[in-house]
C-alpha cells in the first residue's frame, strides 16, 4: 500500500492582487480534512506583492502558506504557475491538492495532474474523509470526491486509492466560508523562483476584467428562471419579479445555454452555489446539477406547470401553474401587500 | 506560411437529452438507448482550424479516441472539410479517465508528426471536466490556451488568442506549436458539404475493413485497406501496440481516478406545502414569508 502524507493544500487563486472567494472556502474545508486525516493546511500562494492574502490565509487556518513573489508573477501564467505548483507539489507530495473549479483552476490543475501523474477531478460537490474498501482492498482516509456525473442522473463517488497525491477542484459557493476567531499561528516559506526560457512562450498582450458584477452568493432573495420560460421576452419576467421583491436574478444552466441570461448567473454544479434567504426557481425541472447549487436555500418557493418536476422535491412552497400567469399575480399582489 | 493543425473529438453520449427509457428501474443509466453525438465544443474546434487552412493553407488532421463506432465522428469531420482521420481505439482503452487519455492522444499526436496547432473543445457534455486538453499539452511539452473566444492573428510562429478569464478577457501571444481549447461561440461550424458527404459516408477504418473482408485471408484485409488508401477514404487506425504504449498506462490500468459508488438520485420526500396559483393563494404566501421576515 502506498503512502501518503496527511497534508492538505490549497492553492489560492488570486486576481488582480486580490484573493478568490473560493480559495478562502477551500481552506475552510480544507481545515475540516486535514483535522480528520491528523494533518496540516497549507496554502500556495502565486504572485507579486502577495504577502497580504499569504497572511489572510491565517484567518481560515492555514498553518503554512508556500509563497512565490515575484514581478514576474503578478498574473496567472499556464505555464509559469504550472512549472511553480508542479514542482512544490512533486517535492512535498501533499495527500490532498484542491483548486477552485474556475477558469484558472481548471487550466492550472489538469496541468499539475499530469506532471505529477496523479488523478484529478472536477467539479465536486462534496469532500469527505473515509475508509474505503475497494476491490477486496482496504484503503484508510481516502478523500471522497462526490459529483454529480452523466448528465445529472447519478452521482458518482470518485476514489484515487493507488496514488500519494489526490487533486480535486470544486466550484464557488460550494464549500462554506468559515473564517476564524482568532487567526492560525502560521509561518510564510518563501518560493525561489527563477526564469525559465519557458516562461516567456506566452506572453499577457492585453487583460480586461470587471469583477464582481453579480454577487448571487450575498444576496438574500434570489429570483431563478429555466429553460421552461421558452423565450428570452419571457425571461423579463424574471427581471421584473426580482426587481419588485428586491432579488437578485439567476438562471439554470439550460437558461445560460439558451441565452435568456448571462453566465455570470447560473446557478448550479457548474454555476455558483447559493444559500439566499428565499429562492424563487421559475420553469426550472431541477435537474441534480442545479439542486446541487441552490437546495441549501433557507425557503424555497418552485413555480412550474408540470407538478412532476423534480424541482417540487426540494421546495418549501410549490405552485403548480405557468409562469405567464403566475407572476404577474405574484407581483401584483406584492406590490398590493406593500402599499 | 501554412499551418498544421491537429483536432481532438470526442464521440459522447447525448446526455442533455436523456429521457425516461434511458434510466433503468434500478437507477442506472442504459448506455446503449443513448445517442452518440459529435461534442458540440469539439465541432467548434475543428471550425477554427478549417479557418486557418482556409486563411492560410495546410492540413487539418481529426483524431479521437474511442470504441471502434466513434468513426461516425471522423466522418463528419471529413465531411466538415478535414483532410485526415484517425482513429485511436484498442479495448484496452476501456475505462480511461483524463490522465490515461491524455497519454494515450499525446503519443498518438507524436506518432502522426509535426503541427502548429492542436485545437479540442474546451470539455466534453459526458464528463465537464476540461482535462484532457491541458493534460494532453502539458505531456507534449507545449503550451496551452484555454477557453479561446477568438483567433485574432497569426503571424509566423506566434498567434495571437483572445481568451475568457474571470470578469472579462485576455488577449495572449503564444508560440507555436499550442495546444487551444475553444468555446462553444468561438465560431460557428459550417454546414457539411454535399460532395464530401457523398464521397467520405464510405470511409472507413481498418477496424471497418476487417468486418467487410470478414473471413477472409488477412491479405484480402490489406489489399482492402490499400484500395481505400488510394482512394482518400482510409481513416487511419492506431492500436496500443501501434502506438507502442505502456499498458500500465492506458486504459482503467493507468487511471488513477476509480468510480467508487455510483447512487442513482433519489428525491427526498415530496413534503412541500401547495399553493394555489390564485391570488388567494399567492397572497397567503406572502403574507407568510412577511412574517418570516423574508419579505419586507
Amino acid at each position: 500500500m502506498i503512502k501518503r502524507n496527511n497534508d492538505v493544500w490549497v492553492y489560492i487563486e488570486q486576481r488582480s492582487g486580490k484573493p478568490a472567494d473560493v480559495s478562502m472556502e477551500l481552506l475552510s474545508k480544507g481545515r475540516k480534512l486535514a483535522h480528520q486525516l491528523n494533518g496540516a493546511l497549507k496554502a500556495v500562494v502565486i504572485g507579486f506583492n502577495a504577502e497580504g492574502i499569504a497572511k489572510e490565509t491565517f484567518r481560515y487556518g492555514a498553518s503554512e502558506v508556500l509563497l512565490a513573489d515575484h514581478q514576474e508573477l503578478e498574473h496567472y501564467k499556464t505555464l509559469t504557475y504550472g512549472r511553480i505548483l508542479s514542482e512544490l507539489v512533486d517535492e512535498h507530495r501533499p495527500g490532498v491538492v484542491l483548486f477552485g473549479a474556475t477558469i484558472i483552476g481548471r487550466d492550472l490543475a489538469p496541468r499539475v495532474a499530469s506532471f505529477i501523474k496523479s488523478g484529478l477531478t472536477a467539479d465536486c460537490t462534496d469532500l469527505q474523509i473515509a475508509d474505503v474498501k475497494y476491490l477486496r482492498n482496504d484503503y484508510k482516509n481516502l478523500l471522497l470526491q462526490i459529483r454529480p456525473a452523466f448528465g445529472g442522473n447519478i452521482i458518482a463517488t470518485i476514489i484515487s486509492p493507488e496514488v500519494d497525491v489526490q487533486m480535486a477542484t470544486v466550484r464557488e459557493g460550494v464549500m462554506r466560508l468559515e473564517p476564524l476567531d482568532s487567526p492560525a499561528e502560521g509561518k510564510i516559506t518563501l518560493v525561489d523562483y527563477k526564469m525559465n526560457g519557458f516562461d516567456d512562450l506566452v506572453k499577457i498582450i492585453e487583460q480586461h476584467r470587471q469583477e464582481n458584477k453579480v454577487n448571487l452568493k450575498s444576496a438574500p432573495i434570489i429570483v431563478a428562471g429555466g429553460y421552461g420560460l421558452g423565450t428570452k421576452e419571457n425571461f423579463k419576467m424574471i427581471h421584473e419579479l426580482a426587481l419588485t421583491i428586491g432579488g437578485e436574478v439567476a438562471g439554470s444552466r439550460a437558461a445560460v445555454d439558451a441565452g435568456f441570461v448571462t453566465a455570470d448567473r447560473q446557478v448550479g454544479q457548474t454555476g455558483v452555489t447559493v444559500r439566499p434567504k428565499l429562492y424563487i426557481a421559475v420553469g426550472i425541472s431541477g435537474a441534480i446539477q442545479h439542486r446541487a447549487g441552490m437546495q441549501e436555500s433557507n425557503k424555497i418557493i418552485a413555480i412550474n406547470n408540470d407538478p412532476d418536476a423534480p424541482i417540487f422535491g426540494v421546495a418549501h412552497y410549490g405552485i403548480v401553474g405557468d409562469a405567464e400567469q403566475v407572476i404577474p399575480t405574484f407581483i401584483n399582489v406584492f406590490k398590493q401587500k406593500l402599499r | 506560411m501554412s499551418y498544421k493543425s491537429i483536432v481532438l473529438v470526442k464521440q459522447v453520449p447525448d446526455t442533455a437529452n436523456i429521457s425516461g427509457q434511458v434510466m433503468k428501474e434500478d437507477g442506472t443509466v442504459n448506455r446503449a438507448l443513448l445517442p452518440a453525438i459529435f461534442n458540440h465544443e469539439d465541432r467548434v474546434a475543428l471550425e477554427m482550424a478549417l479557418q486557418i487552412k482556409d486563411n492560410f493553407g495546410g492540413e487539418v488532421a481529426a483524431v479521437t479516441m474511442g470504441p471502434p463506432r466513434a468513426s461516425d465522428v471522423l466522418r463528419e469531420c471529413l465531411f466538415m472539410g478535414a483532410d485526415d482521420a484517425y482513429l485511436i481505439s484498442d479495448r484496452k482503452f476501456a475505462g480511461a479517465d483524463t490522465l490515461a487519455t491524455s497519454y494515450v492522444l499525446s503519443e498518438a499526436i507524436k506518432k502522426i508528426g509535426d503541427y502548429d496547432f492542436i485545437f479540442a473543445g474546451r470539455q466534453a457534455i459526458d464528463g465537464d471536466t476540461a482535462q484532457v486538453g491541458p493534460q494532453t499539452a502539458e505531456k507534449l511539452g507545449i503550451p496551452q490556451v484555454t477557453y479561446a473566444q477568438e483567433i485574432l492573428n497569426i503571424n509566423g510562429k506566434k498567434a495571437v488568442i483572445k481568451k475568457k478569464i474571470e470578469g472579462g478577457y485576455e488577449i495572449l501571444e503564444a508560440a507555436l506549436p499550442v495546444l487551444v481549447t475553444v468555446l462553444k461561440d468561438a465560431v460557428f461550424p459550417r454546414p457539411y458539404k454535399a460532395k464530401r458527404v457523398m464521397s467520405y459516408k464510405n470511409a472507413k477504418t481498418l477496424l471497418e475493413l476487417e468486418k467487410l473482408a470478414e473471413g477472409n485471408s488477412l491479405l484480402y484485409i490489406d489489399q482492402l485497406k490499400h484500395e481505400y488508401i488510394s482512394k482518400h477514404l482510409y481513416i487511419n487506425t492506431m492500436t496500443m501496440d501501434d502506438l507502442k504504449l505502456d499498458a500500465d498506462r492506458c486504459g482503467v490500468a493507468g487511471s488513477p481516478t476509480k468510480v467508487h459508488k455510483i447512487e442513482s438520485v433519489v428525491l427526498a420526500g415530496n413534503k412541500h406545502e401547495h399553493i394555489e396559483p390564485t391570488k388567494t393563494g399567492i397572497g397567503a404566501l406572502i403574507d407568510k414569508l412577511m412574517e418570516d421576515h423574508i419579505f419586507g
